[in-house]
């Protein structure tokens, strides 16, 4: 099975306008610079994107929303954004801030095969509007747990530090953050990869990431790996 | 009246031997760095890791490895990296001993806001929501008044709620507070403050009993 495609381009052929992507990473670690750059030369219009924070202005997500692609966000924080705040109170971004756990757990639903997941996060604020609840017996006690929807995306995009022509991802360091539970939740899943190393190079013990859930792998052209928040000591 | 590195100062002597913590953003994550020698505490970052190092030295920073703030950090013998569905899972089962995080408002009865100002500032409620939701132990470091010297800890918050009756301690710059099903109680003043200044600081009932001692920090 090779599910190697030639570049970003290649990847996101059938991407149209309004489709609901969900994107790896967290701040700028481990997202999918490729892609999004192929997104934003493609120029689709009208997307949904999942995503735990939004970029920065000029990089990540953030080129996405200069270039006005993005109709709305879901993320859990989105503070390092000053376009997206500005699209937000104006009212031109359609906006959706959930809690960082339920984000996570409910792109591990859709990949778990599971419609809803039974959270405590968000009880008694606004997180909870409309939502049903229901009280289960934890250690004891009794608490009330939100029910939160698994995610249904058109597309996963993700970034893994190793890849292999049938899909399999190995992930580094905390560039992991929400990539594996991405790529089990797309109904397709594009991966693209630093390294993409032959069939049989990656240990089956260390795979994070089985390629049944991938659909598409390219190794990224470039990698510029942004810092946000760069703290040194002296050595 | 104590600066941001004596309220975390104060906080790390609440840390125990064997604790797993998370640390928030701003002056929780000070406390790192006062966590007594010899103690064996593993730092929980909820964007994937376990075991949290100090800072990298200048030229070593790894874009792969950063903090929950988004900030360079190393490992230390015996970290794991983990995605943020399982973080969220080791959070949620209540495994982490401890969340020390920041707070715009504390209300008597344990409520927190600190993720919106509604109209003025919107930037999320990132994993806060999950971690007052579940901890085992929550403990506040803010300052006790805002800048127009109104107190933050409320008969009820004005703000968008994080989380409900999950505050178990303040520590502000003025004093050291347990929020219990009758209010705050204070417990320790800070050097040099008087319990009228904090009476006056406070808004939600607070209560004293008896002689309130001053902090020992260091």
């Amino acid at each position: 099975m090779n599910k190697v495609v030639k570049n970003a381009e290649e990847a996101i052929k059938d991407i149209q306008d309004n489709a609901v992507l969900m994107l790896g990473g967290f701040g700028l670690c481990g997202i999918p610079e490729n892609t999004i750059a192929a997104l934003v030369k493609k120029g689709v219009k009208g997307l949904t994107c999942i995503s735990n924070n939004a970029g920065v202005d000029d990089f990540g997500i953030g080129l996405m929303l200069k270039t006005k692609q993005v109709k709305k966000m879901i993320a859990s924080y989105v503070g390092e954004n000053a376009e997206f705040e500005r699209q937000l109170l104006s009212g031109e971004l359609e906006v959706e801030l959930i809690p960082q756990g339920t984000l996570a757990t409910r792109c591990l639903a859709a990949g778990y095969g599971m419609p809803a997941i039974f959270t405590p996060a968000g009880v008694g604020t606004e997180v909870a509007e409309g939502k049903e609840t229901r009280k289960f017996i934890v250690d004891g006690t009794e608490k009330e747990f939100l029910m939160e929807m698994a995610f249904d995306a058109d597309f996963a995009i993700v970034k893994a530090w190793k890849g292999d022509p049938q899909g399999n991802l190995v992930f580094r360091e905390t560039a992991r953050n929400f990539n594996p539970m991405m790529a089990m939740a797309g109904k397709i899943t594009i991966a693209e990869v630093e390294e993409l190393v032959p069939l049989g190079a990656l240990d089956p013990d260390h795979i994070h990431t089985p390629g049944i859930y991938v659909h598409r792998i390219f190794k990224g052209e470039k990698y510029e790996k942004r810092i946000e928040q760069r703290t040194v000591r002296k050595k | 009246m104590l600066d941001k590195i004596g309220i975390a100062k104060r906080i790390a002597k609440e840390i125990k031997d064997g604790y797993y913590v998370n640390l928030g953003i701003g002056i929780p994550t000070l406390v790192a760095n006062y966590i007594p020698k010899g103690m064996n505490v593993v730092l929980q970052s909820e964007n994937g890791l376990l075991g949290m190092g100090p800072f990298p030295f200048e030229g070593e920073e790894d874009p792969d490895l950063i903090n929950a703030g988004k900030q360079t950090i190393t490992t230390v013998p015996g970290s794991a990296f983990f995605d943020s569905a399982m973080s969220f899972g080791m959070i949620r089962s209540r495994k982490v001993d401890l969340t020390i995080l920041g707070a715009m408002e504390v209300a008597e009865n344990g409520d927190i806001a600190n993720w919106k100002i509604p109209g003025k500032m919107v930037k999320g409620m990132g994993g806060a929501m999950d971690l007052v939701a579940s901890a085992k132990n929550i403990i506040v470091a803010m300052q006790h008044v805002n800048k127009a010297n109104e107190s933050k800890l409320l008969t009820k918050c004005s703000l968008p709620l994080t989380g409900v009756k999950c505050v178990k301690k303040i520590v502000t710059e003025l004093a050291v507070l347990d929020v219990t099903s009758q209010g705050f109680k204070l417990l320790e003043r800070a050097p040099g403050i008087s319990v009228e200044q904090i009476k006056n600081a406070t808004e939600g009932k607070l209560i004293i009993e008896g002689d309130i001692p001053e902090m020992q920090i260091e």
